[in-house]
Formats: C-alpha cells, structure tokens, sequence
C-alpha cells in the first residue's frame, strides 16, 4: 500500500494560506474561514499546528466577527452560522475558545432557532439540517447548549428522518451522506442517537463503498474523498464501521494524494484543494492510520480538543 | 472544487489567473462598499448581477440583492408592474446563476424568497425544473425546490407521484425518483386518500414496478431501498406488540432459604432462585415503546399494589422510549428457615389499557395478503438467483425467508428456513467480501434465533457452575460461547438468564444486554470489546456482581465507536451532579472517563481485565477506587 506524504500535505496547506493572490484563492475569499478550519485542523493531526502564527490567526478571525455576534466567512462579508461554526472550532484548536465573549456568539445562534426546532444560516431565512448541527455543535463547544430548545431541535432533525433511514436537508428531502453526517452528528451530541435505526441506516451507509474501495454519498453515484469523513464519521457515530472495508477505503484516500506537490482530491488524478486534504486525513484518523492523532466522529476536532473542552479543572 | 484534472501550473497561466484576480479583488471589494454603504443604484445592483452570474456562491452578494429589492419596493409602493419587473429581473439573475452552478445553495434560496413575495407561476416554475432536472435527474436542490414548489402551490400528491412515475419509466436509474415516490406513496397511505385506502391494493403494483429495475440490473442500487420499504410496509404492524416478558407464566419463583435444596433437578426456565426479597418484572416489547405506567399496565399480584409500581424503561442517554420496561416487586418479609415457592400464573399476570396489546397468534390483521405478498417475493427472488447469481437476490431472499419464518410465529409445527438463510448469509460473505461483516452480524443473529428457538435446544447449553452439591441450588449458567457470534440479538428469549458465557466470540458490542435483568455473571472474555462505552448495557444490570472481560481490546483504539451510545458529557446525558459542577474531574476522571462513567454505581464484587492495552497499576488502583465492593480482581483477592 501507498503511503501518506505527511510532510508534502503541511507544506501544501501552508503554501494555500500564503497564496492569497491566485484566481481561485480570490472566488473563494468569502469562505476562507471554512478554509482555516480546514487546513488548521488537518495540521493538527498531523501535530504540526504549530507551523503557523497563532496569534495572527486569531486576530484575523476576531475581525471576521459582526456586531450580532455571529461570524462571517471573511472580513466585510456578512454573518453566517457556517463560518460561526468554524471560528468556534478553530479557536478551540488553539485552547482560545475562552477569548470570545460567549454569550453573544450564543445568542446570535439562539436567535436562529425557529418555532418548529429548526434553524435559519442567518437572518434571511435558509433552513437546512446543517444549520441544526451547526448550532447544537457550536454552543456545545461553548458549554451554552441548555440555551436552546434542544428538544424541539431534535424533534425537527427527526422530522427529516427518511424511509431508507437516513436524512435530508429538510422534511422530505432525500438522503445524503452529508446532510446523514450533520444529523447524526446533532443528535449523538444531544444524547439522542436513539432516534436512529442504525441497521437500517447501517446498511444504506456502508452500501456506500463501491468496488475501488472509495465512498459515495448517495446510490450510484461517483466515489468522493470528502465522504471518507460524512460517511465514515456517521457510521462510527452509530457502531457499524465495521461493515465497510477499512483498508480499501485507506487504499482509495492514499490514491487520492498529490505525491509531488501535496494535498489530496476528490478523486484519483484529480486538482487537489484544502477541503479534500482535510477529509482525506480526517478519514485516515478514523481508520486509524498510524501517526495520527485521533479525531472525533461528531465534534470533528481531535479528541484530545474535545476532552479538554468538557474535562479540564474548572 | 470537484472533478477538476490535476494539472501543473504553467507560469504563463500563473500570470493569466493573477491577473484574472487582481480584476476580481477590485470588483469584489467595490461590491463590498456599495453594501456596507446601502448603495442601491442601478450600476451597483449591475455589479452584484455580474459577480454573481459568474460565481454564485458569494453569499454576501444574495444578501445585498434582497435589501436591494426591500429598497426598491418600499420606493414603489402602489405600482404593480415595477414590482413584477424587479422581481422578475431576480428570477432572471437566479436562472443564470443556477446555469452557471445548479447545486448553488444561494441561488436557490433567492429564489424560494422571491417566490415567498408572491410571484410567479406553478407552470413557470415546473418549466424551469424540467430544465435543470433533465441536465441532471439527480440533482437534490431540484427536487427540494420541486417539493416547495408542489406543496406551496397545492399540486396533488397523485399529480407528482404520476411524475416520478414518468422520470422511472424514463430511466430507472433514478434514486431521487424512488425517493420521492416513497414519500408521496406514504403520505397518500397515512391519509387514506381515495385510491390508496388500502395497502393491500397498493402494494403488489408497487413490487412489480420496482421488481422491473431490480431484475434488469441488479447491481443498480436504485431500487434496493424502495423494495426494502416495500417488504416493511408488508410485514409492520403499527401498534406495539408485547413479545416477552419475565417472570414467565406457568413458572415458580423459589426464595431461597436457609438450607439449600437437595437433588432439585430444577430447569431454568421454570424455576428462579431468588437469594433477595425483590426480583424484577421485564417486559420486552418488538419495538421502543413510551408510556409505560401503572395506569397503562395492570399486574395482578397478591404481594404489591399496582399503583404503588414504579416503571424504568431501559434506555440510555436521554430516552423516554424503550423496547424493555422494568419494575421491582417485593417478596414478603417472614421466616427465611424454608424455602418458599411462589408460582406465576399460566395466564399473563399482566394486562393493559389500550396502549399496548398482548401478541396474539396469528392475528395480525390483514395476515392473509401479508403472508401471500411475502410468499410471491419469495418465488419471484428464488426465480431471479436462478438466473443471475447476484447479492441483491440473496440478501432479499434471506430477509424474505426471515420475514416468513417471523409471521408464522409460534414456530410449533412450522418448518423454519434458518439452515437455507444461514448459507445464504455464508454465500454473500463470499460473494461480496466488502462487506463481510455486515453478512457475517447478519449470520449471529440469525444463528441465535436457531439456537434460542426451543428448549431443548437451550437446554443443552445449560450448565451447572461446577458439580459441587452445595451450588445445586445456585443459578444455571448458559453458556454461548465459541459460537464466532458477532452480534447479539433473541433477547426476548432469554429474559430468564442469570449467569451467561459469551466468552472466545468475536464481540464488539453487547447493545441489548441490558434486557436481561437477572444477570449475575457476564463472561465476555476473549472478544474484541474496543472501549468501555462498549459495556453500555451493563450499567442497568443492577443484579451483577462477577464480570469477567479479559482479553478483550480495551486501550488499543485510538477510535471509540461506541462513545455516543453511552451516557457521557460529550453527549450531554448524565446526572445533574455533573452538569452542576459537583464532581471533581481528578487527573483519574481525566484518564479514565469512559471506565468512570460505565463502572461507577455497579456493585462488583468479582472482575476480571487482564489482556487489555488498558490495564497497569495506575488503572488497577483506580478500579479499585472506583469499585468499592470489589472483592476478587483478576482472581486475585482484594484486602
């Protein structure tokens, strides 16, 4: 089997967060704190957070965030929980989680919280199961869950439940492993996994590893790196990982590097980028490649971030 | 960022995209003024329009349109033509946009705003889903926007369902389409609509439909989900039935008394040695049921009250539904020199309101056209695999078998097709070794119900603890090892079980053991136990004393795949004394929490650990900390 070209991955994401100036560094400026979640967490398992600056990391993501509290996805944009989420998260790489003024960022997500237990990505009105993950993992990062009408949150995430077991973006929609992740996600850290027939679900999941050993996100479909982490993590979550083929999955993430130039794509020979060089490693934790620290299913930071979060001397 | 050739970048293309950049920066950052500034003019609002047909993603420029449009309406109030021809003009911008990226989230919402402003027509906005979901049929942003469209514009369930009907028939292929068919079908079946009162009608036309994608291509996963809904929709019954319950009638309950009993050949199942004044009262249900109380459940019992019965329902993290329901009855306090024998009714000591039924034989309603249904997959599948040697065909063959053997219950004169399901499962391991072991937990459940089928057959895995005559009177262990069982289930069979074998298996959960209350002692040695969030199930055995998980994988996964089953702070499911600070969260909690939160509150007073990555004397002292009745670890004796 192939190897994974830890060093040649570092260099790569370090290289993207310098390259500010490149066409596609430029179209994708809006979400840039998805990015540094993205690339930031990717160091971290691969213990090498430390190659770049926090401190102006920080300071750039502070002015990221809007006078309603929430964050945008870069200077001057405009709040959203997606980038809210990331902020959260990537503060909490660096142990910095306590530098935010809880309340308000809770708040901003509170105030997102519709009558039906659904939520809203920001003040005009999209509703997705994304954002019900996004708001029960962040203000469980910021211990400010209880702030929320949980139940009724999952009574809505529920309300999304289909008949193949798994979920969509909102009441009828159809399954997708990544809309699957962000709800079992939701409820695993609402302490409501219960709500999931993991059979049923366990076997449309794992039905997702086509013969090259790869994952797809929903019936015949093409094989995608990124669902190494959505499906991978969902079937973790609820205890049948067991039911894919780890080591052809590990092939397939393997196959997916850029050797030469680092980073990891979509598929095999494909352009690589930040996104796809996270749930590559992501995924490669999950299956427990040796030489990376571990990361969690349903928080998706490194263990160790989320047991320091909800074990440390208060 | 999906499906891009990897090519290296020429340095005369590096200039072209800095350049192209450069251009884009400056577009991108006038925009960004005009919007902190509210800047609505034509020109402005131009600007968001061209940085927005090229690259719709950019959110911030979909939040500016919309007050661009609040702006412009307030400004014209009264006039309903300017009105249609501003938000017009936002269709128009919202269908570039889509062609430029048809999976844009943005656009799309932009859309269902505009439509929210009372615009548009049901023919336009099917005229331009025809569009996008003929470029692409599985596009899931399509079919929402449909079904917003659909259900905010009144068109009949039975006008879409004729549409994925139409988009099958197209080409099969099509998991959107199943999807949405399923939907439609359920909710024509739940309101009973004319035409779909009952599923009897309904459903064999449905299973020839899909019987057409499967057996055309039976790699195609497309119809796989719809036929597996199919066969549930079949053999569900909807109201809770009562599978098993503990004690069970016809049985005799013996407290135990000073002297032991001499040459008692007492069967397990019939007889249950109680050696204190309370035993349990289980009731396992064939689905997670809530409710349970003692207004809903009535036990007819000369030794406690009904009302005074509290119920638990055995569930973890915040559940208030279980399939398993417990209560604790008293025995009478009195003279302990004789044993005394309490015999349980042959008629079940318990009856219900309305809420829950005691399963009757046979009397599903409707059994004849279930039993038929299932009869005629079952041919169809055998014919199917004649031809094409696939893993569709077997595995629907094997769940069609285990429906068929489940509907015939009682099993009293049935012919049960568990050896052919066995083999079934052997040829998918073989046939599809990608998932073996989702065949091979398939296999252990279905090798148990075998196993657990009659008493015979249980009784021939019944062994005394050891030959002394002293322990005649103690406990039968089952034993149910070596049986390479992956998986447990039957549960409902085995409510009556004090000591239980599982040891030199191949477990990696124990999920449902918590169903039998009586467990004294757990053999789990010798499996493949990952993490103590695994034992789970074990924290509501409140009769266990010896547990023994030795050689099991304990501390050597950096992954834990069964942490969000078990109550923890991570998934926000335990006591108040937490939430509330009150726990002091030593370096030991630090270390240890999963061990903590499964072990605390058990009575052991036997365990043994030996053969986990887990165990030195750090972890050994804190066991003993943990566990203060602890007499015996890893056989050896505690001071």
């Amino acid at each position: 089997m192939g190897e994974l070209a830890a060093d040649k991955h570092v260099k790569y994401i370090i290289s993207v967060e310098k390259k500010k100036d490149s066409f596609e560094s430029v179209v994708m400026e809006h979400l840039r704190l998805n990015g540094a979640y993205w690339g930031l967490t990717t160091l971290d398992i691969l213990g090498k957070l430390d190659a770049v600056d926090e401190e102006d990391v920080i300071s750039w993501i502070l002015k990221c965030q809007d006078e309603s509290g929430g964050f945008a996805g870069n200077i001057g944009h405009d709040p959203h929980v997606l980038y809210t989420l990331s902020a959260v998260q990537v503060l909490a790489l660096f142990d910095k989680v306590d530098i935010l003024d809880a309340d308000k960022v809770s708040n901003y997500i509170v105030g997102l919280q519709n009558e039906d237990g659904s939520f809203s990505g920001d003040i005009w009105g999209e509703v997705d199961t994304r954002f019900s993950y996004i708001a029960i993992c962040c203000l469980s990062i910021l211990q400010r869950l209880d702030k929320i009408n949980v139940d009724k949150a999952v009574e809505y995430i529920v309300s999304c439940k289909n008949l193949d077991g798994g979920f969509g973006c909102t009441p009828g929609g159809e399954s997708h492993a990544g809309q699957i992740f962000c709800c079992v996600g939701a409820l695993a850290i609402a302490g409501a996994l219960h709500h999931v027939d993991k059979d049923l679900l366990g076997w449309w999941l794992c039905e997702r590893q086509v013969k090259s050993g790869g994952l797809n996100g929903r019936p015949e479909k093409l094989p995608d790196v990124c669902y190494s982490w959505w499906v991978l993590s969902s079937l973790i979550m609820i205890d049948r990982v067991h039911w894919i083929n780890k080591d052809k999955l590990v092939k397939f993430i393997l196959d997916c590097q850029d050797m030469e130039n680092g980073g990891i794509s979509d598929r095999p020979d494909d352009a690589v980028d930040v996104f796809h060089t996270y749930f590559g490693v992501a995924g490669l934790s999950l299956l427990e490649y040796p030489g990376l620290k571990p990361i969690d299913p349903a928080y998706a930071l490194p263990v160790d971030v989320v047991n320091r979060i909800f074990f440390s001397k208060k | 960022m999906h499906g891009r050739p990897r090519k290296p970048l020429k340095p005369e293309d590096a200039a072209a995209s800095a350049a192209k950049a450069e251009k884009l920066r400056v577009l991108q950052s006038q925009f960004l003024h005009n919007h902190h500034n509210h800047i609505y003019s034509k020109e402005a609002v131009e600007l968001s329009t061209k940085l927005l047909e090229t690259n719709p993603e950019l959110y911030t420029a979909w939040n500016y349109r919309k007050l661009a449009v609040q702006h412009k309406l307030t400004e014209n109030d009264s006039d309903p033509d300017s009105l249609k021809s501003i938000l017009d003009e936002e269709l128009r911008v919202v269908e570039s946009a889509l062609r430029q990226n048809f999976k844009s989230y943005g656009a799309w919402h932009h859309r269902k705003w505009i439509l929210s402003k009372g615009h548009s027509s049901i023919d336009n906005e099917l005229r331009l889903l025809d569009k996008f979901q003929k470029a692409d049929s599985r596009n899931f942003h399509a079919w929402n926007y449909r079904r917003f469209v659909a259900a905010s514009m009144n068109r009949s369930e039975e006008d879409e369902l004729k549409y994925t009907e139409d988009m099958i028939c197209n080409n099969f292929s099509n998991y959107s389409a199943w999807h949405n068919r399923s939907l439609l079908l359920s909710n024509l079946l739940k309101r009973k609509v004319e035409g779909f009162v009952s599923k009897e009608k309904v459903l064999p036309d449905e299973y020839e439909f899909v019987h057409q994608a499967i057996f055309t291509d039976p790699d195609d996963q497309s119809g796989w989900f719809y036929h597996l809904w199919l066969l549930d929709q079949t053999v569900r019954v909807d109201s809770p039935q009562l599978v098993s319950s503990w004690p069970t009638p016809g049985s005799d309950l013996i407290l135990l008394g000073d002297r032991c009993l001499d040459g008692c050949a007492s069967s397990p199942f019939t007889r249950f040695h109680l050696d204190s004044r309370t035993f349990p009262l289980v009731l396992y249900f064939n689905q997670a049921v809530e409710g349970v109380n003692s207004s809903t459940i009535t036990v007819d019992s000369e030794l406690n009250t009904n009302k005074d019965l509290v119920w638990k329902p055995l569930s973890s993290c915040n559940s208030k539904a279980a399939q398993v329901w417990v209560t604790q009855l008293n025995l009478p306090d009195g003279n302990t020199h004789s044993s005394k024998v309490f015999p349980v009714e042959d008629s079940s000591p318990i009856s219900s309101l309305y809420q829950l039924s005691i399963k009757n034989d046979n009397e599903l309603t409707d059994f004849e056209w279930r039993a038929a249904t299932i009869a005629k997959e079952i041919d169809h599948f055998r014919e199917l695999l004649s031809l094409i040697n696939c893993k569709i065909g077997k595995l629907t063959l094997a769940r069609l078998l285990m429906a068929h053997d489940a509907m015939m219950c009682p099993p009293a004169n049935k012919i049960s097709h568990s050896e052919e399901v066995l083999e079934l499962y052997n040829d998918l391991m073989r046939l599809d070794p990608t998932h073996v072991q989702y065949y091979k937990d398939q296999h252990s459940l279905v090798l148990l119900q075998q196993v657990t089928s009659n008493w015979e057959s249980l009784l021939s895995r019944c062994f005394h603890y050891s030959n002394s005559p002293s322990n005649r009177g103690s406990p039968m262990c089952l034993q149910l090892k070596n049986l390479s069982l992956s998986r447990l289930g039957s549960f409902d069979k085995l409510l009556w079980v004090q000591m239980l074998d599982l040891s030199h298996n191949e477990l990696r959960s124990i999920e449902g053991l918590e169903a039998l209350q009586l467990l004294s002692c757990l053999n789990l040695s010798n499996n493949i136990l990952g993490s103590f969030t695994a034992l789970e199930p074990i924290r509501q055995l409140k009769s266990l004393r010896a547990l023994n998980i030795s050689y099991n994988e304990i501390g050597a996964h950096s992954i834990d795949t069964t942490k969000y089953l078990c109550s923890s702070p991570l998934s926000h499911s335990v006591g108040s004394e937490w939430n509330h600070g009150q726990t002091v969260i030593d370096d030991d909690i630090k270390s240890y929490w999963e061990a903590y939160f499964i072990l605390k509150g058990l009575n052991l007073t036997q365990f043994d650990i030996v053969g986990n990555a887990i165990v030195n004397e750090k972890f050994k002292s804190f066991l003993i900390k943990v566990l203060p009745g602890l007499k015996w670890l890893d056989g050896e004796q505690l001071h």
